[in-house]
């Protein structure tokens, strides 16, 4: 990035400049948002695209966040890639407007943990790593037994929020709780506080710690991991940046997970893409949340598991054991 | 200043003996730089598994992602609590006047600035990132308990080391000319911290104004050392912690840690120090009563803290409990609770047992009994958390301590026994110029209505 700069004509330092002081300004402007704009960066006018693939122009035109119209040398384009410092304030401010919302139908979980392997692939984490597990469940004997997805439940009034002493960990505007893993000093109060044991600790080096060495720290994929700081479940808010579903989501087989936005009272099922009306898949389901007595406020809801259109018995029967 | 032959309105022959006596402690011969190497070397021993722990991380001790607290901690707690006994001692017996605690203030003092100064320290062995240290400080925020305890603790060391030096000046003054074959620097120290201390009136006046303050002081911030220490657990939502008679639990605790720590340390200076005549029979006796009366009430506390849920066996509290109970943990819980708490009080009660010696079995006892019981406090609400812990390895569901935590854990004691040596050794133990105003212990002893 930096060694492009040098390259570029004076224009394009100046375009960077214009686009990183004032992005929020144009998005309200132009009104356009999705894919295009989504990595919050670069606004390449609609018509550069056109012209390129038409005929190959020595010089492109860009418009600016504040509506200038500037022309760059095509090859000289690059898609805006934010620096750590970038990735420190978007992640911290969240997604404006959005509300996340995730709904998990335990009726529909067979214990397939592909949501587990997508995660760990994404979060560069050891198989007994977990961001999210999937616990085999029974209240009482009489009682049905269940398997349950369990992410971070993104708690309103999150517990291990309250007592972090450095802010390293946070609830962002648009609901999901985050750790910046460059704050955290390792105490792990939050974990002690934390009623849904959501979060793990990196005893050792990481998995991936040789290979992700020296990439830009994204607080919204917590990669790099560290050792002896607090790692969990993020909602994927770098897919969400993109929107794109979490990687739990898309994974599932089996239709489990809805996600989506509060605000819009919608949510897609991240297995069959469908997407539904909020409170209605709640209120025709019952939908409920975990352990509401302790005040947290989880944004993580779930439907009971019932009507399963499998056999329980035979699929636990599966399971050899849960220790590994 | 009306007699040469005076020093504070007291006999300079009185002041002399009394001298003469508590300063033969001070000096340093072979055997005192012997224990002071075999210190070190120990600590260094230990330093090397704590760069261990540097290099691989918190893998290297037997915490994992459910118990994630374990000895660390738990020692932390034990070490902050032992600190309580100089607020016991000096402020809350010596406010309400107990003349007899006037040899043995020091002692307490010592063990306050030790175990409070350590207990700073122990604290970083369990964080993940100690290079991180100064981000407490830099980016601290007021609602997180553990800014409260940073404060408190750090504020309760430095009233602690001002409550035990600031009443040693005219001692230091006294001692200044007393001390011959002793090394020049130690003189030279004793001649600039005694601040030109002539035993003037308006000095006297001002000093004594000074340490009451400090001794009012100490009070409200030792309370909320060992109570901040106590929410460091009952803030969070899980059985066993989740209790509103953390804070008092935990300070009725402390004194029983703080007393026996105290009785070990009197035994110990009494027949090394060869300070029979200062620390005699009657302080034992009088400490031993003290010791008792802290531990009815720590057992009145340890009744409400397990009867109560126990009456009600609420879901997780009955799983917790019954670990306790009859469980994984019921050895160790009923060991603390019945020999380290309970047999104890029931001997206390006989005057033969109140003698130096016994009271020195049943105080080793309960200290090793209140470190264990900070284990069993610390430990077990962690492994039975509200969601079951599944898909990990064995060693993730049951908390075993390692060789090396336990290494690390031991270099905290190691620095305890360095920092009191050295202020033992270096410093009068006994208060000189208080001890010689008391006149004869024995006949104050006597004074008392038992």
């Amino acid at each position: 990035m930096g060694e492009k700069k040098k390259k570029i004509k004076p224009e394009e330092t100046t375009v960077q400049k214009i686009i990183e002081s004032s992005r929020r300004d144009f998005l309200k402007k132009a009104g356009i948002s999705g894919a295009a704009v989504v990595s919050g960066a670069a606004a390449v006018f609609a018509g550069y695209r056109h012209e390129k693939a038409k005929n190959k122009e020595k010089y492109v035109k860009v418009l600016t966040t504040d509506n200038r119209l500037l022309e760059v040398p095509a090859d000289q384009l690059d898609g805006y890639k934010p620096g750590v410092k970038e990735l420190q304030k978007r992640g911290r401010e969240g997604i404006k407007g959005k509300k996340w919302i995730w709904v998990i139908d335990l009726s529909k979980c067979r214990n397939a943990r592909k949501c587990i392997e997508a995660c760990q692939n994404a979060h560069h984490l050891r198989p007994y790593e977990y961001h999210i597990n999937t616990l085999v469940m029974q209240e009482s004997v009489n009682t049905p037994a269940y398997f349950m997805p369990k992410p971070c439940q993104h708690c309103d009034n999150p517990p291990c929020v309250s007592v972090c002493p450095v802010d390293a960990t946070f609830k962002r505007q648009d609901g999901p709780v985050l750790i910046d893993n460059e704050r955290c000093i390792g105490c792990r109060f939050c974990m002690a506080a934390c009623p849904y044991s959501a979060r793990m600790f990196h005893w050792e080096d990481p998995r991936d710690a040789e290979s992700d060495k020296g990439k830009e720290y994204n607080v919204e994929l917590n990669i790099p991991q560290k050792k002896g700081t607090i790692s969990k479940c993020l909602m994927s808010c770098d897919r969400l940046r993109e929107n794109k579903l979490p990687y739990c989501v898309s994974a599932c087989p089996n239709g489990v997970y809805y996600f989506g936005d509060e605000n819009e009272d919608a949510v897609t099922n991240g297995t069959t893409k469908e997407t539904v009306k909020l409170s209605e898949l709640l209120e025709k389901n019952g939908g409920y949340r975990l352990m509401p007595e302790l005040g947290t406020e989880p944004r993580i809801y779930y439907l009971p598991p019932k009507n399963r259109l499998f056999d329980f018995k035979k699929e636990r029967s599966e399971i050899k054991d849960f220790i590994i | 200043m009306n007699s040469q032959n005076k020093i504070g309105g007291l006999e300079k022959d009185r002041i002399e003996t009394v001298a003469s006596d508590i300063l033969r402690t001070v000096r340093i011969n072979r055997s005192f730089i012997i224990w002071i190497m075999v210190l070190f070397v120990a600590l260094a021993l230990c330093l090397f598994a704590y760069a261990i722990q540097l290099r691989k991380g918190l893998i290297v001790a037997g915490i994992r992602d459910f118990t994630s607290w374990g000895m660390y901690i738990s020692n932390f707690v034990f070490f902050v609590a032992t600190s309580l006994v100089g607020m016991l001692i000096s402020c809350v017996m010596g406010l309400i006047g107990f003349k007899w605690i006037t040899p043995v203030t020091r002692i307490a003092e010592i063990i306050a600035v030790a175990f409070a100064a350590v207990a700073g320290l122990v604290i970083i062995s369990d964080m993940g990132r100690p290079d991180r240290l100064p981000y407490v400080f830099l980016y601290g925020r007021v609602q997180s308990p553990i800014l409260w305890d940073v404060t408190v603790v750090t504020t309760y060391f430095v009233l602690s080391l001002l409550l035990w030096f600031l009443p040693m000046i005219p001692d230091l003054a006294i001692a200044k000319t007393k001390l011959p074959n002793r090394p020049a620097w130690l003189i030279k120290a004793y001649k600039i911290l005694s601040f030109k201390w002539i035993h003037h009136e308006e000095q006297t006046k001002i000093l004594g104004q000074a340490v009451k303050i400090l001794l009012l002081l100490i009070i409200p911030t030792a309370l909320a050392i060992h109570t901040v220490t106590s929410w460091l657990f009952a803030v969070n939502p899980r059985a066993g912690w989740d209790s509103t008679i953390f804070g008092p639990y935990f300070v009725s605790g402390a004194f029983v840690a703080g007393t026996s720590a105290l009785i070990i340390a009197m035994y110990f200076f009494r027949s090394n120090y060869r300070l029979q005549q200062y620390i005699t029979d009657f302080h034992f006796e009088r400490i031993a009563r003290l010791l008792f009366l802290v531990s009815v009430v720590y057992l009145y506390f340890n009744l409400n803290e397990f009867l109560v849920p126990a009456y009600k066996m609420k879901k997780f509290d009955a799983i917790h409990l019954h670990e306790l109970f009859s469980g994984n943990h019921a050895l160790v819980f009923w060991g603390t609770q019945i020999l380290g708490l309970a047999l104890p009080i029931i001997l206390l009660i006989f005057r033969k047992i109140r003698k130096p010696t016994p009271l020195l079995v049943i105080a080793v006892i309960m200290f090793v009994a209140s470190w264990i019981k900070r284990i069993i406090i610390v430990v077990p609400p962690q492994g039975h958390p509200y969601l079951p812990v599944q898909y990990v390895p064995v060693e993730w569901m049951v908390y075993k301590p390692t060789l090396i935590e336990s290494a690390v854990t031991l270099a905290s004691f190691i620095l305890v026994l360095i920092i009191v040596t050295l202020l033992s050794k270096l410093f009068p133990v006994i208060p000189i110029l208080e001890t010689a105003r008391e006149g004869n212990i024995n006949e104050i002893g006597k004074d008392e209505k038992p």
